[in-house]
């Protein structure tokens, strides 16, 4: 056969020759698509920068009435300890035009946790009474982290987030 | 539907008879071996090297305070930083590998004569780019190695007359290796590989236009090309799969084969280690260095010890065309010269003493007297070869040397020698 071969006499086989060039390519193309991944993974946030996505603050220090903002992601947290009234009058509302119940939004009835980036174009809300109003477009949010009042087109976003032994915060993590 | 994509683009672009003229149809000689696969090679690791290095560089500092660190925060936190480093740093040593290959196997076949001088001259160019790249590239790590090598070789530019030293804190915009060297280094290192790719441009032109050489160093008549695509196509794509296997072995179970372990302690201004050395690649220029007494000297021969190879096409005499294969003295200087370049790779490599002082220098000498010997031995070895008889397409290629002729009968007999430009298809 290798003489018939070298002597170019065999007839050439096209199906053999089709098959072989497509498993060439398919094995290629594949090997190609692998080694692109790790370079495209390589752009991922790194273990330590996931790491840093849990934020954990202990809460005993805000009183009642009072707020802090928390950097989580790189992006401001709303913490509010709610009053006993206040939680009152988020429960007999539904908020504005994105309605949600109070109890949806809140882990502890207490503690409001929201990320504090105003839904509209990504400003930071200031804290007022009863809410926050936005500097950027004059968006309204009550107590519930509800808007009240646009340009804004929904809620704030509740974060993924854990209250552990009723004081220490966890956001990142659901419980 | 693609075919009317490919129809509309036509009108607008020569993609079809680009396509066409450079692959489908480029003739190609069939006698070429897996010798002439290391182009190819080559281009492809450039292609990994600026791949994987911009990569590195979305998460590398150039700074004195960060830069050690910041190569250690790639290869432990990065998703698949030490593999990005690893691909990088054994890809350096495997573009040197690959290119001194293609060198060598230029010299060997004499592909280099004409009419292709013009292209080993560009790949000059490109080698010494590389040069430049992976030198500022090494200071990169900041580790001892790193510093060391370049706070000696910019040194060097202190032997130039009258502006050396100005010369030299030019060079490092700072009194010694620093910061702002660091910094430069970084900025250029990413630069020029993108010069080579525009040096590489010109060296594909130039090949298509005056096309491979093959390992008999005739030109082939037409029926003996065949076109470049599928055949060496196929042919390059299966000499990658071999080379990426030897490739992978190194980056996955030895990527510090070809590091010296000195670099994985950070630099240190104040104290030299006890032993410095390039990189492999550099070090049979290391030896030539190091071989003279002088730093003006050593510091100009090194220049010429890279650049000389420019003259091999004024240096071989012969007009019997080719390089090794039908020219047994030729193969014999080849072969003495790969030795000796072996040698001083060996040299470079050893701490400056007596010994290797001397074995230096007589590696040296030899590496000089090949090219100079050239001349000479090419005229011997044609009037050897003519006297036992030549085959008839060798015959009628060599002229009867005249020290009479004029200039003009001269040029016309070159002219002879060269391929037809008009398509072989």
């Amino acid at each position: 056969m290798l003489a018939s071969l070298m002597s170019g006499h065999e007839p050439i086989n096209q199906k053999r020759r089709v098959l072989l060039r497509n498993a060439s390519l398919i094995v290629g193309g594949a090997g190609f698509a692998t080694a692109c991944w790790p370079f495209a993974r390589s752009m991922y946030p790194t273990p330590e920068a996931q790491a840093r996505g849990i934020t954990s603050v202990t809460l005993s220090h805000i009183k009642p009435g009072d707020s802090q903002i928390i950097a989580w992601q790189g992006k401001p947290v709303f913490v509010v300890h709610r009053t006993p009234a206040e939680i009152d009058a988020m429960r007999n509302s539904s908020g504005g035009f994105d309605p949600q119940n109070d109890s949806q939004r809140v882990v502890e009835p207490q503690w409001l946790v929201v990320v504090g980036v105003c839904t509209h174009l990504g400003c930071i809300p200031n804290r007022r009474e009863g809410g926050w109003l936005c500097p950027c477009h004059g968006s309204q949010y009550d107590n519930s982290g509800r808007v009240i009042q646009g340009p804004a087109p929904r809620n704030l976003d509740v974060p993924p987030y854990k209250i552990v032994a009723g004081e220490q915060l966890v956001i990142g993590e659901q419980a | 539907m693609p075919k009317r994509i490919v129809a509309w683009l036509d009108e607008r672009f020569p993609f079809t008879s680009f396509v066409r003229h450079e692959l489908t149809e480029y003739p190609t000689p069939k006698n070429i071996s897996y010798w002439w696969n290391f182009g190819f090679l080559a281009g492809f690791v450039l292609v990994l090297q600026m791949v994987s290095g911009i990569f590195l560089a979305m998460h590398y500092e150039p700074t004195t305070k960060g830069a050690f660190d910041s190569v250690q925060y790639i290869v432990r936190d990065v998703n698949y930083g030490w593999l990005l480093r690893n691909l990088h740093a054994t890809g350096a040593s495997a573009f040197f590998i690959v290119v001194y290959i293609h060198m060598a196997r230029t010299l060997y076949y004499g592909s280099y004569r004409a009419p292709r001088e013009l292209m080993w001259w560009v790949g000059q160019v490109i080698l010494i780019l590389m040069m430049a790249t992976a030198f500022m590239g090494y200071l990169l790590p900041w580790g001892q190695m790193s510093y060391w090598g370049a706070e000696v070789i910019t040194n060097l530019f202190k032997a130039t007359p009258l502006i050396g030293e100005q010369l030299v804190y030019w060079i490092r915009g700072d009194f010694a290796v620093g910061d702002t060297t660091l910094k430069r280094f970084f900025a250029l290192h990413y630069l020029f590989p993108f010069l080579i790719v525009g040096v590489v441009i010109i060296h594909l032109i130039g090949l298509h236009h005056v096309r491979s050489s093959n390992p008999s160093g005739l030109n082939l008549a037409a029926k003996d090309n065949i076109p470049f695509h599928p055949y060496f196509t196929a042919k390059d794509f299966f000499g990658l799969g071999v080379f990426l296997i030897v490739f992978c072995g190194f980056v996955f179970f030895a990527p510090d084969f070809f590091l010296s372990p000195i670099n994985n302690n950070p630099a240190d201004p104040l104290k030299t280690p006890p032993h410095i050395q390039p990189e492999w690649y550099f070090l049979p220029f290391y030896a030539i260095l190091r071989a003279i007494p002088d730093t003006l000297g050593g510091a100009l021969a090194m220049t010429i010890s890279v650049i000389i190879f420019a003259l091999m096409p004024f240096l071989d005499h012969s007009q019997i065309p080719g390089g090794a294969r039908y020219r047994p003295a030729y193969r014999v200087l080849f072969y003495v010269f790969i030795v000796d370049l072996a040698a001083l790779t060996y040299i470079g490599a050893k701490p400056p003493e007596a010994g290797w002082i001397l074995a230096g220098r007589i590696a040296t000498f030899v590496y000089f007297a090949v090219f100079l010997f050239l001349p000479v031995l090419s005229r011997l070895e044609e009037r050897w070869l003519v006297a036992r008889g030549l085959p008839d397409e060798l015959a009628e290629l060599v002229k009867p040397r005249d020290r009479r002729r004029t200039r003009k009968e001269r040029r016309t007999s070159e002219r002879d020698r060269r391929i037809p430009t008009a398509p072989a298809g």
